[in-house]
């Protein structure tokens, strides 16, 4: 991360050095220490907790919320914000399926019909409001609105699988093509998941992308102070244009690896992937207490509610609590980022 | 200053008040007295401690030192709300600050009311119009009591704010330049009711650099400096040794900037109107060559700076970059075209957030180049660094290094990493905004000298202090209301904005 304070002789700079000092350590590694902790404490009610497989499996489970939370978190960095990458994923499981099911398409031009249907939506996303001017929170909260609904209309509200029964009486009965399923299902040499590839490549290409390139540079500006970005000779609209299609493009990524998994297309899958997309983001502003959207420290976030499921499913904690659990993380890290933060800067 | 004075009058007094903002002095041992009844001019070029001085009185800031009275009790307001609860009350310049868009003026009156609870918790329209048309009346304003408060302009928000605090049983009034957005009529106006309040025993504190304006109200005027009381005069005011007092040396040979320039015409303005209704505009800068544009607020000078840089759309009228007919359409244009900018107000206009990527001294310089510096689009090599690195050996930025936050800056080195941005790659044209505005004197002289030091560019200043445009520009203009013509022609006839200095 780039907010790493800088070593200085000015007395502003170093008496804010001196505040920093145990104190700002701790901030900065709150969530690492908090991993480790709860690392050690399942370990110990659990062995099984620490093995290889187990490890994977978490990623695998949060590996679709960490892509989704790497587009908010792109979408945040232009002082947007996208509600949408719930519906959009859930809607992209959706068109996966029944592409496939009803069109009878294969893996590939599946996967390129639904990730375009993402890059579309986000296009629309973007054009409410850079051209149209909505308010981003509301543009995204409708868009999940009208997805969440158009997603039930090619099948009256039915799931997809193959004998799907189609609204003019017709079954479809196309099926999910085994090299779609891998997408979801395969493991690279038998021990990492092509979920947790894709979530370690698009992390790591996201990151490369806000942290160490001039459009990353441009991404925050436009987000940090939209004026001061467009006097500079930034294109604003088209800076934030990129930003919710590279969000709703992931979201359908996301997407994908969901209807690969499950092997059909479930209406109710992606319920829960907004909410738990947010979380994973706004975590991340407390990761090395960056204070600010980053993509690092959403993938962290991410993995961080993962491994805390995980354990407490294990140690047999009710299913029921685990929203309250995540919440509850939720509120901790941001009252640490910016509660402690305040008093040392 | 005079202690034989009836203390009963004496509404506000301060003794050896300092404060002090990081490395900059802004106020050290100011002593002043504001007796109702009484109109208090107080004059300072930018930088001289005005505006901490009203923040300390209004309680938006708190002196590091020193003694404010008021009524002879000690006073020492924690907050605005605080201030006004004891009846001192300050009208910023930014009238759009006085109520809120989507309340009607009436409801603009009776906001102190409903947040104090005065007027109970449901209201009825009819109340609120009776309230309103009781505290309209004892300004003793007509005002547009139900029109949107977004739709009036700024004279009338300018007398809302004033029935506000009127109405809010003010016993000390700050106004800062009231009059910088009123036509002569409205100020006329303005000046009828503040003699009025005066009269009912109010004390008044007016900032002004306008002469005129002082000349007609006030009774005492109190010039600052360096954080200094430079002079006190009362009346009969002696104007020019206040203004002597307030830029530090004498009058005569105050433009001290002007050469003359013998470079090509780069930037050709013909015709120009900033507003169907507003005069045309005709200006030529030469390369190498310094102009200033002062005026008063909301004159145009910054929608002239924006329409040059393509910010604006052209109105009416003809610009032209070196001889080619120039038509912005945005700023990406205008900066390919080696048009640069620097926007009023830094932090709106300019800086990014310093917690932020991009919110370091280097980053801050390279942000409109970019695409230049990185064309791979990494950001890798020291390109940046060394850019930033060498501005901050040219305008003696102090600052830890070319990766300090910017937040560890002080106003001035802040306003010079903005100048910075501007002048590493060299341009055709350079339009600054107010480029001295939140500058200490020594950071302001550096500056100044940096945009003059550019002999291959021409360089357009907006300012709406003409001490500023005598210090850095070769030829000053003055914009108003009647169009755009030379400075020292508007001193002769007492010009709107100038302060009267003349040869």
């Amino acid at each position: 991360m780039s907010a790493a304070p800088n070593v200085s002789s000015a007395p502003l700079a170093a008496s804010a050095g001196a505040r920093r000092g145990l104190g700002g350590l701790l901030r900065r590694g709150a969530v690492f220490l908090l991993l480790a902790l709860l690392v050690v404490v399942f370990a110990t009610a659990e062995p099984a907790f620490l093995g290889v497989a187990n490890f994977m499996s978490v990623l695998q489970a949060v590996s679709v919320v960490a892509i989704l939370a790497v587009g908010v978190t792109i979408s945040m960095a232009v002082g947007g914000f996208d509600l949408s990458v719930g519906a959009v994923a859930a809607s992209s499981v959706m068109a996966a399926s029944y592409a496939m099911v009803v069109w009878r398409l294969d893996a590939a031009e599946t996967v390129a019909l639904t990730l375009a249907f993402g890059l579309i939506v986000g296009l629309v996303n973007a054009a409410l409001i850079v051209v149209v001017g909505v308010p981003d929170l509301l543009a995204t909260l409708a868009m999940n609105f009208l997805l969440t609904g158009l997603q039930l209309i090619p099948t009256a509200g039915r799931s997809i699988a193959t004998g799907l029964i189609l609204p003019s009486g017709v079954s479809a009965n196309g099926a999910f093509d085994p090299s779609f399923l891998a997408i979801g299902r395969a493991r690279l040499f038998n021990v990492a998941p092509i979920p947790v590839l894709l979530m370690i490549a698009v992390g790591a290409l996201a990151f490369v992308l806000t942290e160490r390139t001039r459009i990353g540079r441009l991404l925050f500006a436009v987000g940090g102070n939209e004026i001061a970005a467009r006097l500079a000779g930034a294109r604003t609209e088209r800076i934030k244009t990129l930003a919710y299609a590279i969000s709703a493009t992931l979201a359908s990524l996301g997407g994908v690896i969901v209807a690969a998994r499950v092997g059909r297309g479930d209406v109710s899958s992606g319920a829960s992937l907004l909410l738990d997309a947010v979380a994973a983001a706004l975590i991340g502003f407390a990761v090395l207490a960056a204070r600010r959207p980053n993509v690092f420290g959403a993938v962290v976030g991410a993995i961080f509610v993962g491994v805390l499921l995980n354990g407490l499913t294990m140690l047999n904690v009710p299913y029921y609590t685990q929203d309250f659990v995540k919440g509850a993380v939720l509120v901790g890290a941001l009252g640490l980022t910016y509660g402690l933060g305040r008093s040392t800067t | 200053m005079n202690a034989t004075r009836d203390k009963a009058r004496t509404a506000l007094a301060g003794r050896a008040i300092a404060k002090r903002f990081g490395s900059t002095q802004a106020l050290s041992g100011v002593d002043f007295e504001l007796v109702g009844g009484e109109i208090v001019g107080l004059m300072g070029a930018n930088g001289a401690g005005k505006s901490t001085l009203v923040n300390i009185l209004v309680g938006a800031t708190q002196a590091d030192s020193g003694e404010l009275r008021l009524d002879g009790r000690p006073y020492r307001p924690a907050a605005p709300r605080e201030a006004a609860r004891v009846g001192v009350v300050a009208i910023h310049q930014a009238t759009d600050r006085a109520g809120a868009p989507g309340l009607t003026v009436a409801e603009t009156l009776l906001i102190d009311r409903f947040a104090d609870g005065r007027t109970g918790f449901f209201v009825s329209p009819a109340s609120i119009r009776r309230q309103a048309v009781e505290i309209a009346e004892a300004s003793g304003f007509a005002l547009p009591l139900d029109r949107d408060f977004a739709d009036i302009g700024p004279a009338e928000r300018q007398l809302v704010a004033i029935a506000r605090a009127i109405a809010s049983q003010a016993k000390v009034l700050i106004l800062d330049e009231p009059t910088a957005s009123l036509s002569q009529a409205e100020s006329e106006r303005l000046f009828a009711i503040l003699d009025g309040l005066a009269a009912r025993g109010l004390a008044i504190l007016y900032i002004s650099h306008r002469t005129q304006d002082l000349r007609r109200l006030a009774n005492r005027v109190l010039v600052l400096r360096g954080g200094r009381e430079a002079a006190s005069c009362v009346r009969p005011i002696d104007f020019t040794a206040a203004l002597e007092a307030m830029i530090g040396r004498p009058l005569a040979g105050a433009h001290i900037a002007a050469r003359e320039v013998a470079g090509e015409v780069a930037l050709q303005v013909s015709a120009l109107r900033l507003g169907r209704d507003r005069p045309p505009i005709d200006l030529a800068v030469r390369s190498g060559e310094v102009v200033a544009i002062t005026g008063p607020l909301g004159a145009g000078k910054s929608r002239l700076l924006l329409t040059l840089f393509g910010a604006l759309p052209i109105v009416e009228g003809e610009i032209r970059l070196d001889g080619q007919p120039w038509r912005p359409r945005n700023p990406a244009e205008a900066i390919a075209a080696g048009v640069h900018m620097a926007g009023e107000d830094r932090r709106r206009t300019s800086l990014t957030p310093a917690d932020w990527p991009g919110g370091s001294v280097s980053a801050a310089i390279a942000l409109p180049h970019l695409a230049r510096w990185f064309p791979s689009g990494f950001l890798s090599g020291g390109i940046e660094r060394s850019h930033a690195l060498d501005a901050i050996r040219r305008l003696g930025i102090r600052a830890s290094g070319p990766d300090a936050r910017l937040d560890t800056l002080s106003g001035g080195n802040q306003q010079k990493v903005v100048l910075a941005r501007w002048q590493a790659v060299e341009p055709r044209v350079t339009l600054l905004d107010e480029p001295f505005q939140g500058v200490d004197v020594g950071a302001r002289a550096d500056i100044a000298a940096a945009v003059r030091a550019q002999t291959e560019v021409a360089t357009l200043i907006a300012t709406s202090d003409p001490e500023e445009a005598l210090e850095v520009a070769d030829r000053i203009f003055l914009l108003d209301d009647r169009g755009l013509r030379p400075f020292s022609e508007s001193a002769a006839d007492g010009g709107s904005a100038s302060t009267g200095v003349s040869p």
